[in-house]
């Protein structure tokens, strides 16, 4: 060997040395010592309510939480573009929870997506977002999460392919994608303005379902509250592009988040419906400094988009009038007017007759997925509760009449040109629907507002 | 004019394509087992069985019915020859107003030939869009269970038509 080459090589294992040391640095994480459960009573229940709401703005259970298992004990299987993973358990069960985490482990995988043992988590714990959340939220979050009932459930493996399956690669998404920081206020915005950009932004990780996301899982951060995907239900745009034939006001969006319904607006539904379904537990103020942030969100409608939801809402309140059923879609006009138009064109209002569908975001969408998914499902009623229901047709209903129904109401209910691959789409829609409602936990609790509740 | 399959038999029906299968079923050929209670879909009264599977015939227009079978209680058993799902309704005294409770059975049924042995959580959640005013859901829940035993025993096989496809 010459000098040269030795001289080559020493750099070399110089260089790979520090890469290592390198990617280690970065990828290493120690483990926080195990700690014995502590006792419910160790808690002070003012803390542990205060972290009931903050688990239910952040909608922990719905996503903690399988059909037919214990709340919180994990289980759901989340469909990634990448594979399946399973959501973990957080109830204290020592052996299969996080019975034996301290506050600071709960605290570094809110912050930064690492377990207690040292692992990095899946962003599917939209951490991106939790990473803002304050150290008294989480505190109380803690709290709350540790004098849940403990449950033994051992968290499913995840079904990844090779080199995903290694825990090790997240940190390099971490290192592009993952920004640190709490929230910072706006100083010219109001404090309500504020409380509602912390909570959206951090711990409500409104963006997680309606952000897209890059070829690499994470969101972007130029096209945020965008439209996004989820369990094959697309989260509409809650921006300016949002498709909403009537423009969303502070006040709407408050009634609908509180609720789960809206006049102008309709029924929450599909992953939707459990969000409201938390919200409308939690103090109203924070549900009206949510509105008020996403109201910002969407910014003023331009007087166009104003005179248009106009039009279209004097459209909705006029009579029921006979449809004129165009000869090329006669199937589906008729389809409309016998299973449909008896609750969608009634003067029975919202919540229990069904929103006139001219108002439906659904159906002025840029994707037909959301009408497909719930003219097959329908709206599901909360147990023990008076709720907006609506009978799904995934029985008496084959594909191509789902879609002859569905062209007829794009081209009845909206002003969008028609859409393309319906049938496609409807057979997916079939197909997923299937798996969604065989797992997802459901709603636990009713359209908030209690004086609506008793109207009948 | 369509051709509409109920109960095993092929009926010549004259009525517009949007006419809910629930009118023709009562009106034009006289079987009256399934009630109209809402309407809307929402109480279950009305439920048959659409190629074996449980459908709400109000809100089920005739023109989504060419070539399926249809299932009405008439077509499981009569009052001679009660068909096992009819039997344990009548042996656990399922019925007090009995308005919602053929369709009760229509929806068990469909349940039974697709899963002949349900856990009580089974039954409980697919019987949910199935209402009762009269409150006998205990009995109800009974009934289903014991025609899910009585199903099971080579003398009382379920009625065939309109299984599932």
């Amino acid at each position: 060997m010459t000098a040269r080459s030795r001289m080559i090589a020493s750099i070399a294992a110089v260089v790979l040395i520090a890469g290592v040391a390198a990617a280690f640095a970065v990828a290493w994480r120690p483990a926080i010592a195990a700690i014995d459960p502590p006792a419910a009573g160790s808690f002070d229940p003012a803390l542990v309510k205060r972290g009931r709401e903050l688990a239910a703005i952040g909608n922990c259970n719905d996503c903690h939480t399988v059909r037919g298992g214990a709340s919180f004990a994990g289980g759901l299987p989340v469909p990634t573009p990448f594979g399946t993973i399973y959501s973990s358990n957080i109830t204290p069960d020592p052996e299969t929870g996080i019975g034996r985490w301290p506050e600071a482990a709960f605290r570094r995988a809110m912050r930064s997506g690492v377990n207690r043992e040292g692992q990095h988590l899946y962003p599917t714990f939209p951490y991106d977002h939790f990473t803002h959340v304050s150290d008294e939220d989480d505190t109380a979050l803690y709290a709350f999460l540790m004098t849940r009932p403990a449950v033994r459930a051992p968290t499913r493996e995840n079904q990844l392919p090779f080199p995903l399956d290694q825990r090790v690669v997240v940190a390099g998404w971490k290192l592009l994608f993952l920004r640190r920081g709490s929230y910072q206020p706006d100083s010219t915005k109001s404090a309500k303005w504020n409380r509602g950009a912390y909570l959206v932004e951090g711990l409500a990780h409104c963006g997680a379902c309606h952000t897209p996301r890059n070829g690499l899982g994470a969101e972007r951060p130029n096209a945020a509250f965008a439209g996004g995907d989820v369990d094959n239900w697309q989260a509409f745009a809650i921006n300016a592009q949002s498709p909403a034939p009537i423009p969303w006001t502070a006040d709407a969006l408050f009634s609908y988040l509180r609720r789960g319904w809206q006049a102008d607006h309709g029924t929450a539904r599909g992953p939707m419906a459990e969000v409201v379904s938390n919200l409308s537990s939690v103090n109203e103020s924070d549900v009206h400094a949510i509105a008020t942030y996403m109201a910002s969100v969407f910014g003023a409608p331009s007087p166009d988009r104003v005179k248009q939801g106009e039009a279209v809402l004097a459209q909705a309140k006029l009579p029921a009038t006979e449809t004129p059923a165009a000869p090329a879609n006669a199937t589906g006009a008729a389809i409309y007017a016998a299973a449909c138009a008896t609750c969608h064109e009634t003067e029975r209002a919202l919540p229990y007759g069904g929103v006139h569908l001219g108002l439906s975001t659904a159906l002025s969408s840029p994707d037909p997925r959301n009408a497909a998914n719930i003219v097959l499902s329908g709206v599901r009623p909360v147990a023990g509760e008076r709720s907006p229901i609506m009978p799904g047709f995934i029985d008496s209903m084959n594909d191509g009449q789902v879609t002859a129904l569905l062209k007829f109401l794009r081209g009845r209910f909206s002003n969008q040109p028609a859409w393309n691959d319906v049938e496609k789409t409807v057979a997916e829609a079939r197909r997923t629907q299937a798996v969604f409602l065989q797992t997802s936990p459901g709603q636990n609790n009713a359209p908030a507002d209690a004086t609506q509740r008793e109207k009948p | 004019m369509m051709t509409l399959k109920v109960n095993g038999r092929d009926h010549e029906i004259d009525a517009d394509p949007d006419t809910p299968l629930l009118y023709v079923l009562r009106e034009d050929l006289k079987l009256n087992a399934a009630k109209f209670g809402c309407g809307l879909g929402q109480c279950g009264s009305c439920t048959v069985m659409v190629d074996g599977k449980a459908a709400f015939s109000c809100v089920t227009p005739l023109l989504l019915l060419e070539g399926k079978q249809i299932t009405t209680l008439e077509g499981l058993g009569t009052i001679d020859k009660p068909a096992p799902i009819q039997r344990a309704f009548m042996e656990e005294q399922a019925a007090q107003c009995g308005y919602c409770i053929a369709g009760m059975m229509m929806r068990a049924q469909a349940l039974l030939q697709r899963n002949p042995k349900p856990t009580d959580a089974q039954i409980r959640a697919e019987m949910e869009p199935n209402l009762c005013r009269c409150g006998t859901h205990m009995r109800i829940l009974r009934a289903v269970h014991r025609a899910a035993r009585l199903m099971d025993t080579a003398d009382a096989s379920p009625a065939v038509h309109g299984s599932a496809q």
